[in-house]
């Protein structure tokens, strides 16, 4: 059959009948580019195909884990932040708080000193008019004796008499205060 | 070069269109062996190119690719989306190399019909189209038997008819999985090479005859028509040479699919 098909092309040219030896050519030429494009280029390509999908999708899910942490490290830092604030601020809280404290405490003390010297002051006021009074009970009573006596040792001559006695008594009286007061200060 | 040794033939002062005969080749070289013709001398040229090609291309891929590198991807892209997915789906890796090689040696033989000097469509002899589609049809036969077994023969049919249609639908279906198909699908490469090359040849013999072999006042214009549409033919010619390689292909991702499952 085959040889009589080729015999026919051979001498008619029927192009419909394939030549033996083309068929023989094109089972190699077709084997050639099977086993050198198909069987060991098209898998290299596949795998690098693969491998750049996979880089892509790595790449992709580093860059997304990158924004993550940098996300996580933002809001660590901004936590941190607004605790430092707050820290701050009852930082100076409590300082203003001392700060108030000492003064109060300065003014309380300031105020007992105060206090303390006012009551001293009066104190000795006191033990002065005391000291005065009881100095003044006691010339009291010698100078109403004496000027008793002197009324009656004076006898009661006239009325003149008595005033100039009354005056000249309170005269001394004065004169005497003067001298005290001067002796005192 | 065609036109030259088909004017050598043709001799007379007649305009003689080319026939079947431009595609019957003498040896490459005088007392040659009979079989070292220039369209099997092409044929290895353009899986030797093929190999090489893809070999500056993908033999040490990188996963940035450079300059070949992305031209084959492009290609590679092409036949994984365009052919391979859309039938095979989850099994499109496993047959990419298979179809990888189908698609573009026969692109490159195709090409040959409008590359200068060679100008000859490899597909047009018709051995290499036949090599190819026996190779297809054998592997889904192979497929169907193993993936399905025996109910590869029934699973092909369409479910739930009428009985009495099954008598006229078994026959038919038979007849077109597995005699018309492989038939037509090496067929049809080789027509529309053959038919494409016959087209060429002629529009510019037309040319080459009526403007430098016998220019005559009234035949100028024939031949400048004749050029005009042979530039016109290259540029269609070009699309269904890759148009071809792409049916084909598409055909053979069909079939495998309808070995290894059931449903097509």
């Amino acid at each position: 059959m085959i040889t009589a098909a080729s015999v026919l092309a051979a001498e008619e040219n029927n192009p419909l009948v394939p030549h033996p030896y083309e068929l023989v050519v094109g089972i190699f030429s077709f084997l050639v580019v099977l086993i050198v494009v198909g069987k060991i280029l098209t898998p290299r390509i596949q795998q690098t195909l693969e491998e750049r999908t996979d880089a892509i999708e790595g790449g992709l899910k580093r860059a997304e884990q990158a924004q993550e942490e940098a996300r996580q490290t933002l809001e660590q830092y901004k936590a941190q932040q607004k605790d430092a604030a707050i820290e701050a601020s009852r930082l100076r809280k409590k300082a203003e708080e001392q700060g108030a404290q000492i003064i109060a405490e300065m003014k309380e003390q300031a105020q007992a000193e105060a206090r303390r010297i006012i009551d001293a002051a009066k104190a000795q006021i006191e033990a002065e008019r005391q000291q005065a009074l009881t100095s003044l009970r006691a010339e009291i009573g010698s100078m109403s004796v004496e000027l008793a006596s002197r009324v009656v040792g004076e006898s009661l001559e006239d009325s003149a008499r008595q005033s100039r006695v009354v005056d000249r008594f309170l005269e001394e009286l004065e004169e005497r205060a003067r001298t005290q007061e001067q002796i005192t200060s | 070069m065609n036109a030259l040794t088909v004017l050598a033939s043709s001799g007379g002062d007649e305009f003689q269109a080319p026939g079947p005969e431009i595609f019957d080749f003498p040896p490459l070289f005088s007392g040659g062996p009979a079989w070292l013709t220039k369209p099997v001398l092409f044929a290895v040229v353009g899986s030797l190119l093929i190999c090489a090609f893809f070999w500056t291309a993908f033999a040490k891929p990188k996963l940035v690719p450079r300059g070949a590198q992305n031209l084959g991807e492009v290609g590679y892209m092409f036949v994984r989306d365009q052919i391979a997915r859309p039938f095979l789906g989850k099994n499109t890796e496993r047959w990419m190399p298979l179809l990888m090689s189908l698609f573009f040696l026969i692109w490159f033989w195709n090409i040959f019909s409008v590359i200068p000097i060679i100008q000859f469509p490899i597909a047009s002899h018709i051995a290499f189209p036949i090599v190819l589609a026996i190779f297809v049809y054998c592997l889904k036969v192979y497929l169907g038997l193993r993936h399905q077994g025996a109910k590869y023969f029934t699973n092909m049919m369409p479910k739930g008819l009428p009985w009495p249609v099954y008598i006229l639908l078994v026959p038919i279906e038979y007849l077109s999985t597995f005699i018309i198909a492989p038939f037509t699908h090496a067929v049809r490469l080789f027509a529309n090479m053959f038919a494409g090359h016959m087209i060429l040849a002629f529009f510019s013999l037309v040319g080459f005859w009526f403007i430098f072999e016998k220019p005559t006042v009234a035949g100028f214009g024939v031949g400048v028509v004749g050029v005009i549409v042979t530039i016109l033919m290259t540029a269609l010619e070009l699309l269904i040479q890759f148009l071809q390689a792409f049916l084909f292909a598409l055909l053979a991702a069909m079939y495998i699919q309808s070995g290894l499952e059931a449903d097509h």
